[in-house]
């Protein structure tokens, strides 16, 4: 039970990355379910039908998630605010009506057959995103991407090209949730389109709210909190969703940026140097 | 004469029934400052920003160092090298001073993926920075959060950040708006040891003091048009000007 747990929050830490990858470079993606469902199906196809390992069958359908986030974002991500959303919700609304439609991978029906996923890979999987994410907090391109989602007219000003950032952010989002889509399909063993229903996108997108947006640990702490929480309040399980709606209604008037707010500083004046003190 | 850095020729620029340029033309010369003055609503911004690609271009052709850039993307515009400032301050706000002058480094703007290994070019974009940095006085504040700086340090490190990118051409759009005596006074100084780094600076700005001891040259624009152009003291007394300013006839409102 201990193991299903932690396995669950090990998923939704890795969606709640893909969500703030995205929303680093200023687009709020709700197609996550979308990608990941690639994902799950896309690995479960090359396992279960190939005879692939999961490793290579799970980072083959990440790149493919990634491709396929590229070509729906290059128009997509021209639109923003509210209306990117709709196309993002639009996009996971698709993807489960395509999955329900095609017999291949069972239709309504659902899929089954795949195994090979357990704790340990979903731990591996966080601790490398999370590393990797960690690494690009302090560089350059963190910086540039804070630009552009900050006031992407100035930053496109500054020689950025603002559409190939949007769309970097976009695809790193889509691999990510391709790869917990992976992990999920091959634990559970059997999935159906209506896993990846809307709502899960929605779900993750909270994560990422409550957790805080301007730094990789809010995502982390928000999914955690989320998905550990309601387990240890056994009590208000079907109170979930109310319980859920009202912490987003009280973060959103106590605290709006989320519960870690603050922002890595990406760069500091050399420390040899001597720093001059008080006005010249 | 020489070949001008930048040839605007005709350019259209219309919003709807409204035209924001009516088919104007303009050179600027290498070495030059020129000022651009007109009431409010002349077209001086929207000239700036079809320049720079904010505004797309409806007609006219805009030539930058010999190459047409009427219809390029942006940071395309950035990238051959003509860097603005904004009429309201637009600075990254929750970024560190610092932060703010890096984000124009044009190897990592240029190459953003290249920016995540390229270990040995942070070194150099922070001394690129703080080259600028300390050249407009904010050396002492590099750590400080961008929305904390007073306005006058706001202005300057815009103009920072700008050159960190090393622009030829720099668009500086009305720089001294909002500023006390003191902080123009300052920001004359400034724009004057700024010029002897690029090839040429436009300067849209409604304080004539400034305009006065910085330009080299005046363009007046009235109605998306030149109306006139010259020598400072020649376009400031010219019948046209004081007529687009005062919107009446010269001979009512003469005192």
């Amino acid at each position: 039970m201990i193991s299903d747990q932690l396995f669950f929050t090990g998923i939704n830490v890795l969606l709640a990355w893909s969500v703030y990858i995205g929303l680093v470079t200023g687009s709020l993606s709700f197609a996550q379910g979308a990608f990941m469902a690639f994902g799950c199906y896309g690995a479960g196809v090359l396992t279960v039908k190939f005879g692939w390992p999961l490793l290579p069958a799970c980072l083959v359908s990440a790149i493919l998630s990634a491709m396929i986030a590229a070509v729906l974002g290059y128009p997509a991500l021209r639109l923003r605010g509210v209306y990117l959303i709709l196309v993002t919700i639009g996009i996971t609304f698709c993807a489960r009506v395509a999955l329900e439609n095609i017999d291949y991978v069972g239709g309504v029906g659902g899929f089954g057959g795949m195994r090979g996923a357990d704790l340990n890979a979903v731990i591996v999987a966080v601790l490398i995103v999370g590393a990797f994410l960690l690494w690009f907090s302090f560089s350059p391109l963190q910086r540039i991407c804070d630009a552009v989602r900050e006031d992407d007219r100035v930053a496109s000003s500054l020689a950025i090209n603002v559409t190939f950032i949007r769309l970097l952010g976009f695809s790193a989002g889509a691999a990510i949730a391709a790869i917990a889509g992976a992990l999920y399909g091959h634990y559970m063993n059997f999935v159906r389109p209506e896993s990846f229903d809307v709502l899960l996108s929605i779900y993750v997108v909270l994560y990422v709210v409550l957790g805080g947006t301007n730094n990789m640990l809010g995502p982390l702490i928000g999914a955690t909190l989320m998905t550990l929480l309601p387990e240890y309040f056994r009590v208000l399980a079907e109170w979930r969703p109310t319980v859920f709606g009202l912490a987003i209604l009280a973060m959103l008037l106590f605290r709006p940026l989320g519960l870690l707010a603050f922002r890595l500083v990406t760069a500091h004046a050399s420390v040899s140097a001597p720093r001059k003190s008080g006005s010249l | 004469m020489k070949q001008p850095i930048l040839e605007v020729r005709k350019l259209q620029k219309s919003f709807g029934g409204l035209r924001a340029l009516d088919g104007i033309n303009l050179d600027i010369h290498e070495g030059e400052v020129v000022g651009l003055i007109g009431p409010n609503g002349a077209g001086k911004t929207a000239l700036l920003n079809t320049v720079t690609g904010f505004y797309r271009a409806t007609g006219g052709t805009i030539l930058f160092q010999n190459q047409d850039i009427t219809h390029r993307p942006m940071h395309e515009i950035g990238r051959l090298g003509i860097g603005r400032t904004f009429q309201n301050i637009r600075l990254f706000r929750r970024m560190t001073v610092l932060e703010n002058a890096l984000v124009a480094f044009r190897p990592f703007a240029d190459h953003p993926l290249r920016s995540l290994i390229a270990y040995r070019e942070r070194r150099m974009a922070i001394a690129r920075a703080m080259h600028w940095l300390e050249l407009l006085q904010l050396a002492d504040k590099v750590d400080r959060i961008a929305s904390s700086l007073s306005y006058g340090d706001a202005r300057r490190l815009e103009i920072a950040r700008a050159l960190v990118g090393e622009p030829s051409l720099l668009l500086l759009d009305e720089p001294a708006a909002g500023m006390n005596e003191n902080e123009t006074r300052r920001l004359v100084d400034d724009i004057a040891i700024v010029r002897r780094h690029v090839r040429a600076i436009v300067l849209i700005e409604h304080d004539m003091d400034l305009i006065r001891s910085l330009s080299d040259r005046l363009v007046a624009m009235d109605y998306g048009r030149k109306i006139v152009e010259g020598a400072s003291a020649e376009v400031l007394n010219h019948p046209e000007v004081l007529k687009a300013y005062l919107g009446t006839d010269t001979e009512e409102t003469v005192s």
